[in-house]
């Protein structure tokens, strides 16, 4: 296993999302035509197909969907992880790991809260995980 | 299609099965479908028509010496096989081709010649889903599981109850890879492998394959063997990647392809005497038993804890022993396929007396894809 987690490769249709994340910023895009927002990336509304669309920010915070906790190994993770699905608040759902929490079942609860934290993972990308939301996030 | 016009008149699966270390790939593919061939009492020249996945169909064809009139090389992960029959069904009603050979070889284990699939890092799986650590099947096709929990009440040991079950089945079987009676707790205390999945409800890594000869209904009765009438079919997809699978305690390629299928039949839940639902993990039967409309959402767990599916059961299921007990190759819709049809000529190794139609409902990839195929050993 190699020591750093597979990288993605931007493709033109999601170059902004990873310029967005290098920057520490969640980039969704919503459609003028219906007003869905949806992820991942591409230049044409999934609900409507209309190219109207725009980059607006996630405001960050996400619940946890469901999840994994795998025992195998993968390039860049130290077992036992979480292999995580969040609902952002906007809508839309991510893959992610959820960190800084213990990898069981009892620390991950389904519908917790949680808000985004930004990983470089090399000079050109940025990865986004979660983790348990602090404050007045609800 | 019109319920029973097509017939599969030709069924085998590879003459080893298991741990292959001596056949590659591509030959797998041919050693299915010239066992098939000889099942149906046909030479190469006789076939018209070629399908396979895993494999290209071109090189199946000129492997085997076929001059093809049609070519089906639909690739959608494991319940390809299931998509193949339905687009051969269609194609041979259309008058494209007389005699349909489906292929399916895979060195699962031995990865002789095989191909595998192939992960861009451009593509929405190597963008938005392997750099958290995804590590094949076991870390992504599990994920859905704990919302359904939560959800429905499914319990760690009605889920365990799904590999026990099967391994009852799988303990009639010969074939069998894993034959030894397992109980729940064997099942919840085997390694743990991506929580709340243990090993034993992960399904083997083998090697093997199978082929099936489709033909017109009018011609089947000129074989030498029992024709089983294709009676109905469907086929749909949702998201490459399961982290856009819009609900995690329902497939809609599973609902889609299930309606259709159900529908196209023209038969009814009750009229269903023994079903295969592709279990890549122990989750699917309790996903397919669901979405195809057997048991009410949310009961599946109960169901099969209740032994509904088991030996003796009122609705048979996996009745091979299933991907968790008999073998999965890494595309097991053409086992699941091979079981119905042996279920309907009435040969299965444990045969369930009188059955007249099977349900074979198969997935593709992380509930990417699905493929049902409704058959009968009676023209309707």
């Amino acid at each position: 296993m190699t020591n750093t987690r597979t990288p993605p490769k931007p493709t033109p249709e999601t170059q902004h999302f990873w310029d967005g994340t290098k920057q520490n910023r969640l980039l969704l895009q919503r459609c003028s035509d219906c007003n869905h927002t949806y992820f991942p990336p591409r230049p044409f509304c999934p609900a409507c197909a209309s190219k109207k669309v725009v980059v607006v920010p996630a405001s960050g915070k996400a619940t946890l969907y469901s999840y994994v906790i795998s025992q195998r190994p993968a390039p860049g993770m130290i077992p036992p992880f979480s292999i995580a699905v969040v609902t952002l608040e906007e809508g839309p759902r991510m893959m992610t790991n959820v960190v800084d929490c213990p990898q069981t079942p009892e620390a991950l609860v389904l519908d917790m809260p949680l808000e985004v934290t930004f990983q470089p993972l090399n000079e050109d990308i940025t990865l986004p995980l979660f983790q348990p939301a602090k404050g007045d996030v609800q | 299609m019109k319920p029973g016009s097509i017939a599969i008149v030709g069924a085998a699966e590879t003459t080893k099965m298991g741990v292959i270390p001596d056949v590659s790939q591509t030959q797998l593919h041919a050693d299915a479908a010239l066992n098939a061939m000889k099942d149906a009492g046909l030479k190469p020249s006789d076939i018209d028509g070629v399908a396979c996945a895993g494999e290209f169909p071109v090189t199946l064809a000129d492997y085997l010496g076929i001059t093809p009139t049609w070519l089906d090389g639909t690739y959608v992960g494991g319940c390809s096989f299931m998509l193949h029959v339905r687009h051969a069904a269609a194609a041979i009603a259309a008058g494209y081709c007389k005699n349909v050979l489906i292929t399916h070889g895979e060195s699962g284990r031995s990865r002789l010649g095989y191909l595998g699939p192939s992960i861009l890092p451009t593509s929405p799986y190597g963008q938005f889903e392997a750099p958290f650590g995804t590590s094949g099947p076991p870390t992504m096709f599990t994920l859905p599981v704990l919302r359904y929990m939560k959800t429905y009440g499914l319990t760690h040991e009605q889920l365990a109850m799904v590999s026990v079950v099967q391994r009852e089945w799988a303990a009639k079987n010969p074939r069998a890879s894993q034959k030894d009676p397992i109980t729940v707790d064997d099942v919840l205390g085997s390694k743990m492998i991506a929580y709340p999945f243990r090993i034993l409800q992960c399904c083997l890594v083998t090697d093997g394959g199978g082929a099936l000869i489709l033909t017109s209904a009018d011609r089947a009765k000129d074989f030498p063997t029992k024709p089983v009438y294709i009676l109905g079919t469907g086929e749909s997809s949702e998201s490459p990647i399961i982290s856009q699978m819009r609900d995690y305690t329902s497939s809609r390629a599973f609902r889609v392809s299930g309606g259709n299928a159900f529908k196209s039949a023209g038969i009814t839940h009750k009229d269903v005497d023994h079903a295969m639902f592709y279990d890549a993990f122990a989750h699917l039967p309790i996903f397919g038993l669901e979405d195809l409309g057997f048991v009410p959402r949310g009961e599946a767990g109960a169901f099969i804890a209740a032994r509904n599916t088991a030996p003796g059961g009122m609705l048979p299921v996996n009745t091979n022993g299933g991907g968790l007990s008999y073998m999965h190759s890494g595309m097991y819709g053409m086992y699941a396929l091979q079981e119905s049809v042996r279920q309907m000529r009435g040969i299965a190794p444990a045969q369930v007396k009188n059955a007249k139609i099977s349900v074979c409902h198969g997935v593709g990839g992380m509930f990417s894809a699905s493929g049902t195929v409704i058959m009968s050993n009676q023209l309707p």
